[in-house]
């Protein structure tokens, strides 16, 4: 005996494929569009891209040139804020994850990290020119807008090194203990070791966001020109105001009139290459260690 | 062996000051939190007690802060336009952001759920300046384009961008709250013959009610707090919008127009700080609540 198809069952089915095509193209219509755009900025970024583009200084008034000051500038706020806000951030994880009980306190730093995370950009750029600028008197700064962004981002850093250090299991903390070792010993020795990869896949996310915020360094440290000696990775100090590819963007597209058009195309597609390449690491990373873990 | 005392003495006092250091990390946070509105009500302080109109503020739509002999500070067509971009991209991103959760978490295999989450995940990296500079020049043309207006830079266009930008929050918060549901919630459904509209509409979004909520409120914390991408695609209009073609200002977007020239200390200075406490305010009550909602789902 066969099953036959009755009406009802073809009906069902019918509404089953009309619901399973609905959904999809919800999902399309938000994921094509944006692949399309993104595209078109590289069609439209493609003629000017070189390395010419990269390592000369903006020139005639960021008319002409190319970004080699604010690009040195967004690598100078990203790895110093990341030298300031790793430390912390692992710290306040290995905290919560490692020694924290389940308590109202706990629950409040918890609260405090998800707020830290919703805190409005331009709010950071005020609390930075508040206190860091002007309070602690370190002025319009790498170091001020460095610190800002190492703050606006330590949320990054703290959910997902606390995501790895959950996922190391209980029975190799015990193991350790058993053996003598004290709390410290078996953090530094078991279970940071453990989670390095998805500790470093914060490090990359904390990497991707802090390069790209615009706000948060415009009033405490980025300018809109500055010059300075081409192909050298040294020629900012940390006492001084720069320049930074988000901001630039910024300026070059509703500040500056006359900017040739490829100009901000260029710029727009190197942060954002850079920003989506070392997002793609961390994706890496990540899948990497998944199908390496051992347990 | 035993080692020697003070070698132990030693050890002791470093795991001591060690265990220290984490904790003052511990408390990070909350030490950071409550320094970001110390700092930003201090600078706006002196004038918010001395001369600072509240009703004017909260219910003037009069911005005219460098004005020389009528200077007004009410924000209320900024709470406006802040208003209209987010109502407007939330009414665009919480359908298709949870539609796209469903698909991701109901009708997708490991292999396709896996590309489309690292998509949106990539989606989210985007940074704001960027999306920004799309609502300036594709965004823009295409609104001239389309509806024959003078200039695209308005409502819909900082709507638009607001909603592809927290889109990507609202699928992966919505598609954590559907996994939530059990399976056996699922089986019994089918088990009864229904269809998938039927199992999708009638069980799995009520049971997911909160967290899809809760989904929606981090959504909206994103939209209200976003500065750089509305900055550069409303247009610059202090002006309550009654269509979606006017081009308005909002909150975060006025305090990084003009903060740059505003005299430090100046009264225009310390409105703006008094802004950014109020968009403060407002951020920390929606994402208070949406994580008092997601703990509340955590417990069932």
């Amino acid at each position: 005996m066969t099953f036959q198809a009755t009406p009802f069952t073809r009906s069902k089915h019918r509404s089953e494929l009309a619901a399973r095509a609905v959904f999809l193209l919800m999902t399309l219509l938000m994921v094509v569009p944006l692949l399309l755009i993104v595209a078109y900025l590289f069609y439209q970024a493609w003629p000017i891209l070189s390395l010419d583009f990269l390592f000369t200084n903006p020139r005639n008034g960021m008319r002409a040139g190319g970004i080699w000051s604010p690009l040195l500038g967004t690598i100078y706020l990203v790895v110093i804020s990341l030298v300031i806000a790793t430390p912390i951030g692992v710290l306040a994880a290995v905290f919560l994850n490692e020694y924290a009980r389940e308590n109202w306190f706990t629950r409040v730093i918890n609260l405090a990290v998800v707020n830290l995370a919703g805190v409005p950009s331009i709010v950071h750029a005020l609390f930075g020119l508040g206190a860091f600028v002007l309070f602690a008197g370190l002025g319009k700064s790498i170091l001020a807008a460095s610190l800002t962004l190492a703050i606006m981002t330590l949320p990054v850093i703290i959910a997902s090194t606390k995501e790895a250090l959950s996922a190391v299991p209980m029975p190799f903390r015990e193991a350790c203990w058993n053996v003598g070792a004290t709390r410290w010993q078996t953090i530094r020795h078991v279970v940071l070791p453990n989670s390095i990869g998805g500790i470093l896949t914060g490090v990359i996310l904390q990497v991707s966001r802090a390069a790209g915020e615009t706000a948060p360094i415009m009033f405490t440290g980025a300018v809109f020109y500055k010059a300075i000696r081409e192909g050298d990775p040294f020629a900012y100090g940390l006492r001084d105001q720069c320049m930074a590819l988000s901001m630039h963007l910024f300026t070059i597209s509703t500040q500056v009139p006359d900017v040739p058009k490829a100009l901000p195309y260029g710029t727009a597609v190197v942060l954002l290459g850079s920003v989506l390449a070392v997002n793609a690491l961390a994706i890496f990373v990540r899948f990497r260690l998944r199908s390496r873990r051992k347990w | 062996m035993s080692p020697t005392p003070t070698r132990r003495r030693v050890e002791i006092l470093a795991e001591a000051s060690i265990e220290a250091l984490i904790r003052l990390c511990g408390i990070s946070a909350i030490l950071f939190v409550f320094g970001i509105f110390f700092f930003v009500f201090r600078e706006g302080s002196q004038f918010l007690f001395h001369g600072f109109n509240f009703r004017e503020f909260f219910f003037s739509q009069e911005w005219y802060p460098t004005s020389q002999s009528h200077v007004r500070y009410g924000v209320l067509a900024l709470i406006a336009g802040t208003a209209s971009v987010t109502v407007l991209a939330m009414a665009l991103a919480v359908p298709f952001g949870i539609g796209a959760a469903v698909f991701i978490s109901e009708f997708c295999g490991t292999r396709a759920r896996e590309s489309l989450k690292v998509t949106i995940e990539l989606l989210a990296a985007i940074p704001s300046v960027v999306w920004g500079f799309i609502g300036l020049t594709v965004m823009n043309r295409l609104i001239i384009q389309l509806f024959h207006t003078p200039i695209g830079l308005n409502v819909l266009n900082g709507g638009l961008i607001l909603a592809l930008m927290s889109v990507p929050i609202i699928v992966s918060i919505g598609e954590d709250a559907l996994k939530a549901v059990p399976d056996s919630y699922r089986e019994a459904a089918l088990a009864l013959g229904v269809t998938r509209w039927q199992l999708i509409y009638r069980v799995l979004l009520p049971a997911a009610k909160n967290g899809l909520l809760a989904a929606v409120l981090l959504g909206v914390g994103r939209a209200v707090g976003e500065t750089m991408a509305v900055l550069m695609a409303t247009g610059h209009a202090v002006t309550i919008p009654t269509s979606l073609m006017d081009s308005v200002r909002t909150l975060t977007a006025t305090i990084a127009a003009e903060l740059g020239e505003a005299p430090v200390h100046s009264n225009h200075y310390q409105v703006l700080f008094i802004i950014g406490i109020l968009l403060f305010s407002i951020t920390f009550v929606v994402n208070l609540a949406a994580d008092l909602i997601v703990r509340g789902v955590r417990r069932q």
